[in-house]
């Protein structure tokens, strides 16, 4: 279905998702893929780092590697998905924060609702005891 | 308890799996009676059409077609043909429950656990669910103003893997057995211990084929409508219908991953032996429920979403003014999408999670409440003031504000935890899920049908039998289920195949009249049917236009042609039709004639219908354990894959020429309706009158 | 302009029935149906978020499984965070190489476009070799899926996203094939498109994993 007139003023307002801009060099295309190779790399020998040193406060660890990981996801939708704040990439964006948003509430919901029925039920396995 | 036993393998030979003359229910007459007769009728059909020569017809233009409009009419053909058989186990269930006071009634526990099971499974998966995305398939792309959906093909395979999965369903009637563990399949029940038979393979692998439809046609439309709209169609020009099928979509893509991941770990306890949910070894039934309900709240908005955009498309075209707060009926949508995550637990407030947590979800319920009624003012607010027409639309329509407004009320009293313990699992309950999705969803798509019927067939439906199909609907729902509530009431559960407290059986004998009524109301709808496309040329659509639409599929000739729109439609203001009619009423002329060009439409392709083939193939092979099969049928899916990817050629040219002819002749139709002259290709024809 | 061209028509703003329209930006949401290319790059990414989603459901059953060892082997017992390490390294390396096909599909440079897709191929290869090799490992020691929740949980979750890199290799091999045999058609071009965002996807993915899986999993 394509008598849609490709018009680029038109399309400049509008980029697909991993699209990169039209302007970009090759070189300038290669070095960014380079800083986040790098960054990425950087933050995950970090987070192998951080489970065992004695540097981090002991329970604060888990959160330190959440957030290297939230880190590194960013920097993989910045430099490999060319996820941007520009008005060409707020669908990108907006579909993403919905993707974001379920993958929360399942998660998080799911967690609260499960920890407090293990809280509250008799295990399973204590439950199979009773049946022999 | 003998269902403790340890499995033991039925006999597996390498060739047949598990499948032998045993699977085969020979001591049961109902279902192989009920599928024989199927089955006469079925033949009888092909017969025909093969006689009259119509295979390569309806080869050519339906089973291959990537037309949104051919494919949005199959979806609704089969669930149709499914809300047959899903009524039937109605039937079975209602008179059953009326005459099994201290005795068993007529139905052995293995099968009413079979037959409720597989009603809720047909109406929801194959009767609900494919009326509104054929609805949605349909109209969307016409409203919109454009030519088809955004991924055509794959719009077709979604058709067809649906298909697939009904196909499974009803074949476990006759080769096999189906689950009899509700139509939720609870572990441990649905684990392989509890139900070592083939009935919860069949509809873990019907509902997984069906599901991988489901979700790329979410795919599908969300694309669709967020980037593909005619010219100057803004989000805030869309119709309602498109901002609902806009927030359904949207909850199809978040929802359903859910339910393939759920029943994806059920399958590899079932298959391999794993422990997400099993009595032994750690497993966490609490976790299935958690999760499939996570999918099946989500589930029931993306059933009543669509039908609630119908309602408003009704209701604005017969009372004759634009729908009243536009605006807030986006908000009052998009705010259903989002608050429809956060309430999933009222599914089992009685299971344990404690007070704090049945606090939070039971007051997120009632919140949910508040834009449903909000869209409810509005639907009120369109009709006062305006030119009503009640026409049987506007009546299932005002039967649906009237019904589901009790069925609403019901749902926020069981919202409120306390008096939720009463009434889980209560009959009470199952009025309250009927009281919602029938009003809403059922006459929703009945509203539907008969509204863009002419715009698919290019004739109106009988208005008289449409009418006499409503009101035998609706009294017969008031009877069918308002005991049900007082059942409730007194304590009856849901499921029961035999009971012995004998005041409920009074109630029970009512509720079966009222399945009677509504039995009345499907076979007027079946004649209206018939008595129109016998009626067809007296009651054609000659205008495209027949009830002085407001919204863009109305400016198409009936049926539209395959490319919708001759050119795309220039769209200002809200409602664009409704613009250009009052534009062409005043200016007592046509808007000018546009500039033709070719028109680039996708190929037909046998993709959709062969992929179904194939995933049949690897459906009932799994579901049987035939090894050699199940490499087959993928091999053969991914082989169709490969093959489509490999088209050169996906497209066809429609040359000008044809487009101005087909578009010529509908300006003349709309000038007609208009009462305007027609500026044809030699100059203006015609005189106002 | 091609004869083609010619008769599919320009419009300047969309006006084909000449209603008079203001002239000035038209905002992307006003445009008409968007390029081709965008609307399936979209579709693609839609579809990736809910296949996000249904990682979620695995994540969220692994969260809730974690402890449930039924006396068995625990996570720290299991681990063995070399082996993760090279895991990561190959499957970041094959991302950055996936880049590189891409910059090459970009600047239609069939020859740097295979090297680059061979080098994602073989670095995912390795990526699912070492995994092969863990959950045989794992199911020689008697730590197989069927031994407690918690090893069920684990094996889907990681073993649905070697799937899903399985299925990515498969597609690379194809979208290899198709170039080598057609040249950078538009369509094939916008599969690349989409392969590539698979692709990173299921980096982003692993990311999560060998945090909360691993890296948490050697704390229990």
């Amino acid at each position: 279905m394509s008598d849609s007139r490709i018009d680029e003023q038109r399309t400049g307002n509008d980029k697909a998702p991993g699209e990169e801009d039209e302007g970009e060099s090759i070189g300038s295309s290669v070095r960014g893929y380079c800083y986040g190779l790098g960054l990425a790399a950087f933050l995950t020998v970090a987070s192998f780092w951080a489970l065992g040193t004695d540097l981090i406060y002991g329970p604060g660890i888990p959160v330190a590697l959440i957030a290297l990981a939230v880190a590194q996801m960013g920097v993989h939708l910045v430099f490999f998905l060319h996820v941007t704040s520009g008005p060409d990439n707020t669908n990108n964006v907006m579909a993403l924060a919905f993707g974001v948003l379920i993958v929360a509430l399942v998660l998080v919901g799911s967690l609260w609702i499960m920890n407090h029925l293990h809280h509250n039920l008799m295990p399973m396995s204590a439950m199979a005891d009773m049946q022999r | 308890m003998s269902t403790l036993r340890t499995v033991e393998t039925d006999a597996i030979s390498p060739f047949f799996g598990k499948l032998s003359w045993d699977s085969i229910p020979f001591e049961n007459p109902l279902p192989l009676v009920a599928f024989g007769a199927a089955g006469l009728l079925i033949a009888a059909v092909l017969w025909w059409t093969w006689k009259e020569g119509h295979f390569p017809y309806l080869w050519r233009e339906w089973i291959t077609s990537v037309d949104h409009k051919r494919i949005g009419v199959m979806y609704c053909i089969l669930a149709a043909v499914m809300l047959l058989r899903g009524f039937s186990d109605a039937l079975l269930m209602r008179s059953q429950q009326a005459i099994a006071m201290g005795n068993p009634g007529y139905l052995p526990p293995d099968h009413y656990d079979q037959v409720f099971t597989a009603h809720g499974v047909l109406m929801i998966f194959f009767v609900a669910m494919p009326f509104m995305v054929g609805l949605m398939n349909f109209a969307v792309p016409l409203q919109l103003g454009v030519r088809d959906v955004a991924f055509p093909t794959l719009n077709s395979v979604s058709f067809w893997l649906t298909a697939v999965g009904a196909l499974l369903v009803n074949i476990s009637l006759v080769i096999g057995e189906f689950a009899k563990t509700g139509w939720v399949v609870y572990p441990p029940l649905s684990e392989l211990r509890f139900s070592p038979g083939v009935g919860v393979d069949y509809y873990i692998w019907a509902l997984q084929i069906a599901g991988v439809g489901t979700l790329l046609s979410g795919v599908n439309l969300v694309t669709t409508i967020l980037k593909m709209r005619a010219p100057g169609m803004g989000y805030t020009r869309m119709p309602m219908f498109c901002w609902t099928s806009l927030a359904t979509n949207l909850l199809i893509v978040a929802a359903f991953p859910i339910l393939t991941a759920t029943l994806a770990m059920l399958t590899l306890d079932r298959y391999l032996d794993f422990h997400f949910f099993t009595n032994e070894l750690g497993g966490n039934q609490m976790m299935f429920v958690n999760l499939i309900w996570a999918w099946g709240h989500p589930e029931v908005y993306i059933l009543v979403l669509p039908a609630f955009g119908i309602f408003s498309e009704v209701v604005s075209t017969f009372s004759g003014k634009p729908l009243f707060g536009y605006r807030s009926m986006i908000a009052a949508t998009m705010a259903i999408c989002l608050l429809s995550f956060m309430v999933w637990l009222h599914h089992f407030f009685t299971m344990g999670a404690g007070a704090d947590v049945n606090g939070f979800f039971g007051i997120s319920t009632m919140i949910i409440a508040v834009p449903t009624g909000v869209k409810v003012f509005n639907w009120i607010f369109t009709m006062y003031g305006g030119r009503i027409r009640y026409t049987s639309m506007m009546l299932w329509s005002v039967g649906f504000i009237v019904t589901f407004v009790i069925g609403g009320m019901t749902g926020v009293l069981l919202a409120i935890p306390p008096a939720d313990f009463v009434l889980h699992n209560s009959l009470f309950l199952v009025a309250h899920f009927h009281n919602i999705v029938i009003p809403a969803v059922l006459f929703g798509a009945f509203a539907g049908l008969t509204y863009w019927w002419p715009k698919a067939f290019g004739f109106v439906l009988d208005e008289k039998w449409g009418k006499r199909s409503f009101w035998f609907w609706i009294t017969g729902f008031y009877v069918a289920f308002m005991p049900l509530y007082v059942l409730g009431l007194m304590g009856m559960t849901r499921r029961l195949g035999h009971y012995d407290v004998p005041e409920w059986q009074p109630w029970l004998i009512a509720a079966s009249a009222g399945a009677l009524l509504i039995t009345c109301g499907i076979a007027c709808q079946i004649i209206m049917i018939v008595v129109s496309i016998r009626n067809r040329e007296a009651l054609a659509d000659v205008s495209g236009d027949p009830w002085d639409g407001r919204t863009l599929e109305w400016i198409t000739t009936s049926p539209p042609p395959v490319f919708n729109f001759a050119v795309l439609p220039d769209v200002r203001g809200e409602e664009a039709y409704w613009g250009l009619k009052s534009t062409a009423r005043e200016k007592k002329r046509l808007s000018d004639r546009p500039e033709y060009v070719d028109v680039e439409m996708p190929k037909n392709s046998p993709t959709g219908v062969v992929s179904a083939f194939f995933a049949t193939v690897l459906g009932f092979a799994l579901i049987w354990h035939i090894w050699w099969m199940v490499i087959l049928g993928f091999l053969g899916a991914w082989a169709t894959f490969v093959v489509f990817s490999w088209r050169d050629e996906t497209e066809y040219d429609i040359h000008a020429a044809d487009v101005a002819e087909a578009d010529d002749e509908r300006r003349r139709a709309k000038a007609k309706l208009l009462d305007v002259p027609h500026d044809g290709p030699n100059g203006t024809e015609g005189a106002p009158a | 302009m091609s004869a083609h061209a010619a008769k599919r028509g320009h419009g300047g703003h969309g006006d084909p029935n000449k209603l008079g329209h203001g002239h000035g930006d038209v905002p992307s949401s006003e445009a008409g149906p968007a390029d081709k290319r965008i609307v399936v790059a979209y579709g693609f990414w839609i579809f990736l978020l809910s296949d996000f989603i249904m990682f979620a459901g695995f994540f969220a059953a692994y969260a809730v499984l974690v402890g449930e060892t039924a006396g068995g082997p625990r996570p720290s017992e299991l681990f063995d965070l070399t082996l993760v390490a090279w895991e990561t390294a190959f499957l970041l390396l094959s991302s950055f190489a996936c880049g590189m096909a891409g910059i090459a599909a970009f600047a239609r440079n069939k020859f740097w476009f295979q090297v680059a897709m061979s080098a994602t191929a073989l670095l995912g290869t390795a990526f699912l070799a070492l995994e092969l090799y863990e959950f045989t490992h794992l199911i020689k020691e008697g730590a197989g899926p069927s031994r407690s929740a918690f090893l069920s949980a684990f094996f889907a979750l990681v073993g649905c996203h070697g799937i899903h890199v399985t299925l990515g290799l498969l597609w690379l091999s194809t979208m290899q094939a198709q170039v080598w045999a057609k040249g950078f058609r538009d369509d094939i071009l916008r599969r690349i498109a989409c392969w590539s965002l698979f692709w990173h996807a299921l980096d982003i993915i692993w990311v999560a994993l060998f945090t909360t899986v691993y890296l948490f999993g050697m704390r229990q």
